[in-house]
């Protein structure tokens, strides 16, 4: 097989043997194969095949370019095709993102497979049904509106003589239709299988332990790779500088070679546990430069050095305060916290001198691509990644810097390498979810109606060199260009309320001299909210008046009415104002309530939580929570996605927070970096408002941000002081209460 | 050369003894059930039986296992069966029944650890509270945040082996 290009043809694969075979996902290979060959590129998206194949049997394989991470988006985007082909379940299969076989979606993240997927593979599904009609309207010279379709088989009505299958029809062979976008799509009151809870057609296989995970895939001759890095990244502009290293060391490990490359350095074995025991013992003295702030200097150093300035939004004139009745000013921050996926990410890789084949779980493979064919100095076109599911990443954690990984061992090494990172590279050497201060001034008039809104918000945006390249090219540390939605924005600031006079201001910090940063699920939402909804909260107590009742009235937009109402009334409400029975016991209970979003979609939360006065240890022991996401195609996966949202948001409330000092990052396990536990875990209600006629608008993190501004408003209920930091640890919450 | 006896086979393993069990069965055996997490017994998705006791493959060396029975979850049905005095095999346990019922999983990395964990608490309490769910199955985290519905399949699951109702291989249900 060494004259086998790694670019594979069907008729390549077959030549390479059997072997091969396995590394496709099986059942979609077993639907695909006659209907498409891979392309060097992904197949034009303006084209129904590349969407979409019928088979003789009768069924349909659906081209994926978004990928499964858990959240189920590959069941909820075959209901959508299979209800526009009026298929059932059962004949539907979903062939994962490969960027040789499926359409460029884009990268599947901030809740876009069902927002932007969902509608281009219902429009592709309603084309597909459309030409196969017109063909049964031909054969038998009868008009469209007389046929009708039923599980794909199509018959006229009136009539049951005729029949045909799509398989019959057109099986196996191509439509060689472009994708006009125009057929019409169903009627969502005449809806089969969208918007009803379809079981995931991925959990019987995961739960029977045979489900084929990335971490599972071999490649065939491949060795097993591990990266050797000091334990905790340091700022990012430093990346990473080796003083010396012995490569005796691992000599008496069998096998075992070092891969070095500028300050790149991997180690390989035939044994994954010889790899696993050279990383470890491999002697290297690194230069450990003391260039970072730690905890203790991080939000001064952001506050006070240089920063880029960007008015958001500017309305009315927030002069107008001058009129207000109630003023709140609060200035509060949130933490580095870490994407941390439960198994650390893992890639495989066969490079030859024209071609690369990369299995990894990146989020977004067609921009993997573009990097590793500039790692290995390739044509993309000679690249081809294929995305196996891993562990959920929850946003940019390492996927990309092990898949570059992979790719630079395999190509030092001349063999297939398969490296997975270990817990504390995962920990240590991930692009964090990066740390806020916000100021919030906001005021109210007498009725309660909100007059002003401001907002000044410090963040580093996120990095757009991997370590890998850093190291192994010496390629600059470098951030992306600031993308506004993301930063202080006048969606998730203050967006919700009805204000006439309004002042949001970004300051960015450039983020070279911190650790790296990347989206993390909800990207700075849940600090937003902290900040935010405290302050709105903070009027409401001061006004003497109920927090949701003076949401309420501060809310023309229904969407965030109907989220606020259905939350407050999952959590059966009374209204009365909050900290009004302010007690010393040990331990107090309290309940607040929040609004957030992340870009689109829009989440409302009730937190009840408990407060002991003297461990202060906080306990949250039920979070409910509505979204409105538009439609929602699978209602039991999005109840899933919300039930994990809040867990996780309680994870984050009240345990998460990368740690570092001036050298680097010390949060490298699950004890320096703990995440909730099943103790720890609250009751759980999550409430969806379904919106048939509206698009899908996203589902996976929307109300994390409500749910840490309805915990954060819950201590205050409790306590009658207001947490400034989180996460919420005994030693932070003893310091509020008693200050 | 070490043997081992694992889901009721004696194998031999080319594997050197300080080899922590986890790298021979998913490196040297390529099981799927046990995987890697953490290294450092910290998070329980390596977990396996031995002697029907739950532990953390990844750092136990395979020199502490001779003779020792151990079950991975391709062979807790099996396990599983004897342990209950079943006739015949079951496809899975009561408790992966039940997760499927819940939908429990969301990336389901974890739910080896979690299968394991759950049938030896239900073994030895078959109708735990929800605090002894809670206790039991502390030492296994998932990062997607399915804790709710692993408690609710362990009920579920505690429910339908009070009655004694198990799905067989053909997927009949038998009294």
């Amino acid at each position: 097989m060494t004259d086998a290009p790694v670019i594979l043809s069907r008729r390549d694969l077959l030549k390479r043997g059997g072997a091969m075979v396995i590394t496709f996902k099986a059942p979609a290979l077993a639907f695909a194969q006659n209907a498409r060959t891979p392309t060097a590129g992904p197949p034009d998206p303006q084209i129904i095949d590349s969407w979409i194949a019928i088979h003789e049997d009768n069924t349909a394989s659906i081209f994926l370019g978004f990928v499964e991470l858990g959240q189920g988006c590959s069941t909820a985007l075959l209901q959508v095709a299979a209800e526009e082909l009026d298929l059932g379940m059962h004949q539907v299969r979903a062939v994962s993102a490969d960027t040789h076989l499926t359409p460029n979606q884009g990268g599947t993240y901030s809740s876009s497979a069902m927002r932007v997927g969902g509608p281009q593979v219902q429009k592709a599904a309603a084309e597909a049904r459309q030409a196969l009609l017109t063909m049964a309207a031909q054969r038998w010279q009868t008009p469209l509106s007389s046929l009708q379709v039923e599980n794909g088989i199509i018959t006229v009505a009136g009539n049951d003589q005729r029949t045909a299958t799509y398989g019959e029809l057109i099986g196996n062979r191509q439509f060689n239709l472009s994708f006009s976008g125009t057929a019409p799509v169903k009627d969502p009151d005449t809806y089969r299988l969208v918007a009803s809870p379809i079981p995931r057609n991925d959990i019987p296989l995961k739960a029977r332990g045979s489900y084929t995970y990335i971490q599972h895939q071999r490649l065939p001759g491949m060795w097993h790779g591990r990266i050797v890095r000091p334990r905790g990244q340091g700022a990012y502009r430093d990346g990473i500088r080796v003083i010396g290293m012995d490569e005796n060391s691992i000599a008496h490990i069998p096998g075992a070679r070092v891969l070095r490359q500028q300050n790149f350095i991997g180690v390989i074995a035939p044994k994954e546990w010889d790899a696993v025991r050279a990383a470890r013992d491999l002697v290297v003295s690194w230069d450990l430069p003391e260039s970072l702030p730690g905890n203790d200097s991080l939000f001064s150093q952001m506050e006070n050095g240089l920063t880029n300035d960007r008015v958001a939004q500017e309305e009315g004139d927030v002069a107008q305060i001058s009129n207000a009745t109630a003023v709140s000013s609060f200035k509060a921050t949130g933490p580095y916290q870490a994407h941390v996926p439960f198994a650390p990410n893992c890639a495989l890789a066969d490079v030859r001198q024209d071609s690369a084949l990369i299995y990894c779980s990146s989020q977004d493979i067609y921009n993997t691509r573009t990097s590793i064919a500039g790692l290995l100095g390739l044509e993309q076109e000679q690249v081809r990644v294929q995305y196996h599911d891993g562990a959920g990443t929850f946003g940019h954690s390492c996927w990309d810097d092990v898949a570059q990984a992979a790719a630079l061992m395999s190509a030092l090494a001349g063999l297939p390498v398969r490296v997975q990172f270990m817990r504390w590279d995962e920990h240590g050497w991930d692009t964090y979810g990066p740390a806020h201060i916000g100021k919030a001034r906001v005021s109210a008039d007498q009725s309660g109606k909100l007059l002003t809104y401001e907002y000044e918000g410090w963040q580093h945006h996120w990095s757009l060199v991997e370590t890998t390249d850093q190291t192994a090219r010496g390629t600059a540390a470098a951030e992306w260009p600031p993308f506004p939605a993301q930063q202080i924005n006048p969606r998730t600031l203050g967006g919700m309320y009805d204000i006439p006079n309004r002042y949001l201001l970004n300051h960015h910090v450039p983020g070279l001299d911190y650790l790296k940063g990347a989206w993390l699920r909800s990207p700075v939402d849940l600090s937003y909210a902290f900040v935010s909804e405290q302050a709105i909260d903070d009027l409401a107590w001061q006004l003497g008046m109920d927090p949701w009742q003076f949401r309420q009235m501060n809310i023309s937009n229904y969407h965030w009415r109907d989220v606020l109402d259905a939350a407050a009334h999952a959590a059966d409400w009374q209204p009365g104002p909050a900290n009004s029975v302010n007690s010393n016991a040990p331990r107090v209970r309290g309940r607040g309530i929040g609004l957030g979003t992340h870009l689109a979609s829009y989440g409302g939360a009730v937190a009840e939580i408990e407060v002991n006065r003297q461990t202060g240890e906080v306990k949250i022991l039920h979070l409910y929570a509505a979204i409105d996401a538009g439609l929602v195609v699978n209602t039991a996966n999005v109840e899933n996605q919300l039930i994990g949202q809040l867990v996780q948001t309680a994870s984050r409330m009240l345990l998460e927070e990368v740690t570092f000092n001036k050298t680097g990052v010390t949060s490298l396990d699950w004890n320096s970096y703990p995440i909730l536990r099943f103790e720890q875990c609250p009751q759980i209600t999550p409430v969806i408002v379904q919106r048939l006629h509206e698009p899908p608008s996203g589902a996976g993190e929307e109300v994390m941000a409500a749910a840490a501004a309805a915990i954060a408003n819950a201590f205050f209920d409790a306590t009658g002081k207001r947490m400034t930091m989180y996460p919420f640890t005994p030693a932070r919450v003893l310091a509020t209460l008693e200050a | 050369m070490a043997e081992l006896m694992i889901n009721g086979t004696v194998i031999e393993v080319s594997a050197s003894i300080d080899t922590p069990l986890l790298y021979v069965l998913t490196d040297e055996l390529q099981l799927k059930g046990p995987r890697f997490g953490c290294g450092l017994a910290q998070c329980g998705s390596c977990s396996v039986l031995v002697d029907g006791v739950e532990i953390r493959s990844c750092i136990t060396p395979i020199s502490a296992l001779a003779g020792k029975m151990i079950t991975t979850l391709e062979g807790l049905p099996a396990w599983y069966a004897n342990q209950v005095g079943l006739q015949e095999i079951p496809a899975s346990t009561p408790l992966q029944d039940a997760l499927v019922d819940e939908q429990a999983l969301q990336c389901g990395y974890c739910y080896n650890g979690m299968i394991i964990k759950g049938t030896e608490l239900l073994l030895n309490n078959p109708r735990p509270s929800d605090a002894e769910i809670r206790q039991a199955m502390n030492g296994h985290l998932c990062r997607c945040g399915t804790y709710p519905r692993i408690i609710a399949a362990i009920q579920n699951a505690a429910d339908k082996m009070s009655t004694a109702l198990f799905t067989d291989a053909t997927g009949e249900q038998k009294v």
